[in-house]
Parts: structure tokens; sequence; C-alpha cells
């Protein structure tokens, strides 16, 4: 090996030990902070206290934007998963104009600003008449939650060989049984990831989402930050950390149905 | 593009019933996105008697106008390229390491993502801290003489920035990474290829699509970015984005508030625009 090749692979694996640490620095923060017993933040704490905890079954706020986060999230990836993948199967198998095009437009809401997007979407449900905060949610969190599912069963869907659908008619399936007994398995790693990515997207949107809330209905991040506004404590932090176990749940169960590596197919 | 020209039974190019499967996700989009969003544009463009550009002639009369357009665009440039600097050895190193190194950098990647943006900014915002653990390491290490705050400085926003962005760079240059043959590079060096010359027309000219998408995403991301500079920065930095929500959310100025955000996404769509074109100059399909 050259002395060119070593500093190269220096560079990549110092870049790779960086990025470790650099990705982790605010998840390690925000634990670490949430077994803190001190109110103001210091690092490393004075002495370790469950107190944020406790503090956590008082938070009403907290726990009804939790709920309404995780209702929107859910009903946005299903319907994101079901539109999205049949636009991916006519994109791949059609032979219409403007296939390139159609795939650029549905993936655009990720690249365009979110701030933006809500501004003009509120205004459109104002024009139909649409009021309710819950549903204006939902339908303005699919616009976010679709990219993730065309983008990535798209690109699946590209390596899949649509012949054996045909073979496994030839071995007396009907359509609809071959579909599910040889598309949906073959797509399945596809619709983890991009479910996933599409969940944690549409549970972390801030920017479409205030144009969406009322005094009754907010999403977690715009209930997070309206409480630091107002009592800035390590609470956030200790609802947090719950989400990360439950990230970790996820990441396990994937790994055991799909590997992990699968889901880095963003 | 081909229009049917693989089978002979294919049908004509609009009477495709397989079409039809893409039409409920293309009218949804249509019907809540795009119809509004060309509509913000057009009510932009309507004056009193007909078509009319002075609100953008105001605003780009103003010099602290182009101080917030220089501010958003210098912002995402140096986001960018942060991202692209560790991004690109990180994707590399991710499509090439061991099973466990691998698994670190996943899941390094992946599990941030359940904090959310809001928690992360406020992370950071403990971290860049005068008292906090990036300038006690500096202090440490003997880089810097005495602690310094970074919260409020636009060094803090783009390192906040950049990690809540490096992913949408590191995946899409990993993607087309893990599909290179590593035997390319074997054999370009039995024919004598020198290291640099085989990175630069072997390895380089494969990975640009990557480059380029995961360029347009952290681009298009950073200039758009509201949470976290309001967050890192405060109300001293000004961004497209920041003066839109403001003029919306608190200052109820909605004609400042669409000039600025018609703005902002002509900018956004030009990037999409632009990414999109290059990558099919450059054969990616990323």
């Amino acid at each position: 090996m050259t002395a060119t090749e070593r500093i190269a692979q220096a560079g990549v694996w110092l870049a790779a030990g960086f990025t470790v640490v650099f990705l982790m620095t605010p998840l390690v923060v925000t634990v670490a902070v949430s077994f803190g017993s001190s109110g103001v933040f210091t690092l490393p704490p004075p002495d370790w206290s469950l107190r944020w905890y406790e503090k956590l079954g008082s938070a009403r706020g907290l726990w009804s934007s939790l709920a309404t986060s995780l209702q929107v999230a859910a009903v946005a990836t299903a319907i994101a998963l079901v539109l999205g993948t049949l636009c991916a199967i006519a994109l791949v198998r059609g032979r219409f104009p403007g296939r390139d095009a159609i795939a650029t437009f549905l993936v655009s809401p990720l690249m365009l600003p979110g701030l933006v997007i809500g501004i003009a979407v509120l205004q459109g449900f104002k024009a139909a008449g649409l009021r309710e905060a819950f549903v204006s949610l939902m339908i303005a969190h699919v616009i976010i939650t679709l990219p993730y599912v065309v983008r990535t069963v798209l690109g699946s869907l590209t390596l899949f060989d649509f012949s054996l659908i045909d073979a496994a008619r030839t071995l007396g399936c009907s359509y609809p049984m071959a579909l599910v007994r040889v598309l949906v398995p073959a797509l399945g790693p596809a619709f983890l990831t991009s479910g996933m990515f599409a969940f944690l997207a549409s549970m972390d949107n801030y920017p479409i989402s205030i144009f969406f809330t009322d005094a009754w209905t907010k999403t977690l991040p715009i209930q997070m930050l309206q409480y630091v506004e107002e009592t800035p404590d390590p609470t956030i932090a200790a609802i947090s950390t719950g989400l990360v176990l439950l990230a970790i749940l996820v990441l396990v169960i994937g790994d055991r149905l799909v590997g992990l590596r699968k889901l880095a197919d963003f | 593009m081909s229009t049917g020209a693989t089978s002979p039974a294919a049908p004509s190019a609009w009477r495709d019933p397989v079409a039809l499967l893409a039409a409920p996700a293309v009218l949804y989009l249509l019907v809540v996105y795009a119809l509004p969003l060309l509509w913000l544009l057009a009510k932009s463009l309507a004056g009193p008697d007909g078509l009319t550009l002075r609100p953008y002639v105001d605003f780009m009369s103003d010099p602290f106008n182009w101080r917030v357009i220089g501010n958003t665009l210098g912002a995402a440039s140096w986001v960018t390229l942060f991202c692209l600097v560790v991004g690109y050895p990180a994707g590399f190193a991710l499509a090439r390491a061991g099973t466990f190194m691998q698994i670190v950098m996943l899941v390094s990647i992946i599990l941030p993502l359940s904090i959310g943006v809001v928690v992360k900014a406020f992370a950071w915002q403990i971290v860049l801290r005068r008292d906090g653990v990036v300038s006690q390491f500096l202090v440490g290490v003997g880089i810097w003489d005495e602690p310094q705050r970074l919260l409020f400085t636009e060094t803090g926003l783009v390192l906040g920035a950049a990690n809540i962005f490096l992913p949408f760079m590191i995946l899409p240059i990993y993607s087309v990474v893990k599909l290179i043959d590593p035997r390319l590079g074997e054999a370009g060096a039995t024919l004598g290829a020198t290291p640099f010359y085989r990175f630069t027309r072997i390895f380089l000219p494969l990975t640009l699509p990557g480059v380029v998408s995961g360029v347009a995403f952290v681009f298009s991301m950073s200039v758009s970015m509201y949470v976290i500079p309001s967050l890192l920065i405060g109300d001293r930095f000004q961004t497209l984005a920041t003066l839109t929500g403001r003029s919306f959310l608190m200052m109820r100025n909605e004609q400042l508030g669409s000039t600025t955000a018609v703005i902002l996404l002509v900018l956004a769509v030009s990037i999409v625009v632009g990414s999109t074109w290059l990558a099919r100059r450059l054969g990616g399909s990323t």
C-alpha cells in the first residue's frame, strides 16, 4: 500500500469515527440531561435523579400532544404507503410519457421549504372551508410522508424482476395471490424503511404543523417548543429518552425482520 | 424515454392502464400541494391593477433584505460544504466497513432521528454554551485559551444544522458507493494508475450522482430550515425562512411573508429542477 493510499484510508476512518461521535452527541446529551438532577442542564450532571421522569406524569400537555403526533404519523404513513406503492408500480411498469417528471414531483415536498408548503396549504384549506385541526394535520402530513415511500419503493421496484409474478401464475397462483406471495415480500424491506423514515419525518415536523394546530390539537414538536419557552427544564429530555427507547425497539425488530443494512436504503 | 418500444404488444402512450395506478398519488399532491403553491405564487404577482412585480422590487431595494438573502445562502453553503467534507468519506466507510462498524454507523445515523429537530437543537444549545462540551474540549486540548460561547454564533448554527442534515448526505453517497465493484480500483492499479488518478478517474465520476443528490438535499433543507436558526442563533440573524415565519406567525404581515415565501419557493424549486437535470446528465437514478 502506498503512502497516499494510507493517508486516504486514515481520512476515511477518521471521518467515520467523527460521524459517529458527532451524530450521537445530541442524543447522549439529551439522555444524560434527562437523568441529571440539575434543572439548568449542567453537564456532567452533579447528581443522578429521576425527578424529570416523575414530573412527566403531571405534564398533561405533552402526553396529549404525543398521542396526536402518533396518530397523525400513523395515518399519514399508512396512506402514503398505499398511494406511494401504487404510484411506484405505475412509474416502473408503465409506458407513458413524463414518468421522470412525476417521480421528481412526488419527491419534491422533501426539498421545498416546509413553512411555504404550510402557508400555501393553509390558504387552500381555508378556501375549501376545512377548519378541523386534526383532519387538516393528517391531510397535510401525507405531503411529507409520500416522498419517502415513493423514493424508496421506486428504488426497490427497479431491482424487482416482474417475470417472477408470471412464474408464480404459471405455477398456479391467481394474480392477486401472486402479488401477495411474491411482490409484497420482495417489497417488505422497502415498506419498512420508507415507513420508518416517513413516520419519523411526520412525528418531527414543525414548519407545516404549526399552521394547523389549535389550542386543543398540538403535535409533539410544537408542544415541546412551547414547553421549553414556558418552563425550561429537562422534562422534554425525559420524554425524548422514552422516544429513543421506542426507536431502539423498532430498530431491533427491523433488524430481525429485514436486517439493519436494508434500513439504510433511504 | 421509451414509449412502448420494448414490447410489441405495449399499448400506446396515453392508453396504458398501468398509468391509472399513479393517478391517486398524483391527484392528491396536485390538489393538496401543487395548486395551493401555484395559488400563492399567482396571488403574490397580482396587484390592484393587473400583474405586478412591485412587492419584489420593493423587497430587493432594501439592503437589509440583501443581507437576509446573503445569510440564507451563506449558511446553507457552509452547512452543505461541512456535510460534503465529512459525509463523502463517511459514505465510503459505511459501504466498505466490516459488519460491526457498519452497524455502529447505521445506528448513529438512524437513532438520533427519533429525538427530532426541536430537542436536538435544544441539546446543541447545551453543547455550545460557554461551559459546554465543545468549549471545554477546545480549551482542554489547548486550541482555545479560555472558554468561549458558540451558541448564537454562525459557527454554532452551521454545526447544529450540519448535525441534523448529515444523514441526508451520507445515505445517497453510500447508496452509489455500495454498487461500485471494488475490483475496478484494483484493475486501475494493475494498469499502473496512481491512487490519485484512480480516485479522480474511477471513483469520483461513479459517485457523482450520489453527491449531486446529497448536495441537493442538504442545500435545499438548509435554505429552508426554520426551527434550527430560531433556537441556535436567534432574531439577530434573519434568513428567508425565519423572516417568512416571523411575518406570518408573529408580525401578521402577510404581504412581506408572501414575498419572502415565494422567493424561497423559487430558490428551492430551482435546486430541485437543477439537481434532477444534473443527475440525469450524469446518468444516475438516485
